[in-house]
């Protein structure tokens, strides 16, 4: 899986499909497609690991953007939301 | 070199001969009436006075037991027993597992867990909301915190369990031996692993006015079938020889500390957890951004250096930390060191040199963005 499978660019909302992948995979998902998106945009990491519910929200604080919180999501997993700044 | 000393130091030539001498000397039953027996007990009595002093502890009231979990279980279930009519225990989120199991074994349902700020420190306001219902049997709020070093503000905390009539257990498992021992207690558990005795011991210091209850069936016995008295006199030789160095070992180890927490925060994509001031002299704690920390721990055991870690990938369950979520620091990429007196400069030079380096090998092998 890379950064090209962000999916939905275009109305300011991204999806990074990072489900089966464990730690630190989700965040390198994350970041390469937050790489060349707009400020403003609303990415979302879906993931089943659950050490991605602490490092999300540490990596955008790390990074400079905005943490947006956490959603459950229809499988076992659950879906994360960052606006890059 | 060995750079994780927390909960278990490379012991001295000095304990080991102690250890030695223990199993000429005290490998007796010390409960018998021989003068074999007489000899082994008279080397428990006066380990356990040492460790008294140590503590500020009367050494009647000062117990062993078989390990640090043991004495957290074996303490909890004590005083919860003999607090009737109060089922509920209050903790702070970063208190050792041992802590939280050991609580929610006996108060099943019944466990508050206190947040702590973003460097660690308990959050006063929610203790006093938790201790203001009068149903708390006890609250458990460590020294010391065994990952990321940040040393509560005991006074603060005691403050409000003494105007709340809640007995306070402080888990000082990673400071005796580092610095000055707390003086806001009801309870006290300490680890002689942590400052270079042997594992396998326990130690649980009591108030005179701390009721407490066997919730066992060995009675008063807080370490049924006996203790390995060399492993006790080793522990109180260990205890009195960090003692006669502390001041001058601790003001070396936590400038070492804070070459290592400065170098580290300049290193891009690093997170540096933990209180910069308040803060045992030894221990640092830092996560890398997009850093494996199997890998990392591996690729340093490789090149002779020995860190800990408490990443989600270097467990088996792959669950993070729980104080490095209860604090929002970054989980994985984490490497935490625990200095020993026998660390040098000349060891932190080197691995602050090499530290760079493996990070951005790390994650260029993970496919990683470049870290601005």
């Amino acid at each position: 899986m890379t950064g090209d499978d962000a999916a939905g660019a275009g109305d300011g909302r991204v999806t990074v499909d990072a489900t089966g992948l464990v730690c630190p995979l989700p965040i390198i998902e994350l970041a390469k497609a937050a790489r060349g998106l707009e400020p403003g945009t609303e990415v979302t990491v879906l993931c089943t690991d659950v050490a991605a519910r602490v490092d999300v929200p540490a990596w955008a604080r790390m990074t400079g953007h905005d943490y947006l919180g956490e959603k459950k999501t229809d499988g076992a997993g659950i879906a994360l939301t960052v606006r890059l700044r | 070199m060995f750079l994780d000393a927390s909960g278990s130091a490379p012991m001295t030539n000095r304990t080991l001969e102690a250890f030695q001498a223990g199993l000429a000397d005290g490998w007796a039953d010390p409960t018998r009436l021989h003068t074999e027996s007489r000899r082994a007990r008279q080397l428990l009595d006066a380990s356990r006075e040492a460790f008294a002093e140590a503590l500020g502890s009367r050494p009647e009231h000062t117990h062993l037991a078989h390990s640090p979990h043991a004495a957290l279980e074996r303490v909890i279930a004590g005083i919860f027993t003999a607090r009737r009519g109060r089922d509920r225990i209050v903790a702070s989120a970063v208190e050792r597992d041992a802590t939280l199991h050991a609580a929610t074994h006996v108060a099943a349902g019944h466990v508050s867990s206190v947040p702590v700020d973003p460097r660690g420190h308990v959050d006063l306001e929610a203790l006093a909301r938790e201790l203001a219902v009068p149903d708390v049997a006890l609250a458990a709020i460590q020294h010391a915190n065994h990952e990321i070093g940040t040393v509560q503000r005991l006074a603060d905390v005691a403050a409000l369990t003494v105007a709340a009539q809640v007995p306070l257990l402080v888990d000082a498992t990673a400071s005796i031996g580092h610095g000055p021992s707390p003086a806001h207690w009801d309870a006290l558990v300490a680890n002689p692993a942590d400052w270079g005795g042997p594992a396998g011991l326990g130690i649980v210091a009591l108030r005179p006015q701390t009721r407490w209850l066997p919730a066992w069936p060995e009675g008063d016995d807080w370490a049924p079938g006996g203790v390995l008295v060399p492993a006790v006199l080793a522990a109180a030789v260990a205890l009195q020889e960090r003692r006669e160095q502390l001041d001058a070992t601790s003001l070396r180890l936590h400038r070492m500390v804070g070459r290592v927490r400065d170098a580290a925060a300049a290193w891009p994509g690093v997170d540096v957890v933990g209180d910069p001031d308040e803060r045992l002299p030894h221990v640092v704690t830092f996560s890398c951004l997009y850093v494996d920390g199997e890998a990392l721990l591996t690729r340093l055991d490789r090149e002779g250096i020995a860190v800990g870690s408490g990443s989600a990938c270097t467990t088996s369950t792959l669950e993070p930390s729980r104080v490095l979520a209860a604090v929002g620091a970054l989980s994985h990429g984490n490497v935490r060191l625990g200095l020993h007196p026998g660390v040098t400069d000349a060891d932190i030079d080197r691995l602050l040199a090499l530290m760079p380096r493996v990070i951005s090998d790390l994650r260029a092998e993970a496919g990683a963005p470049e870290v601005a």
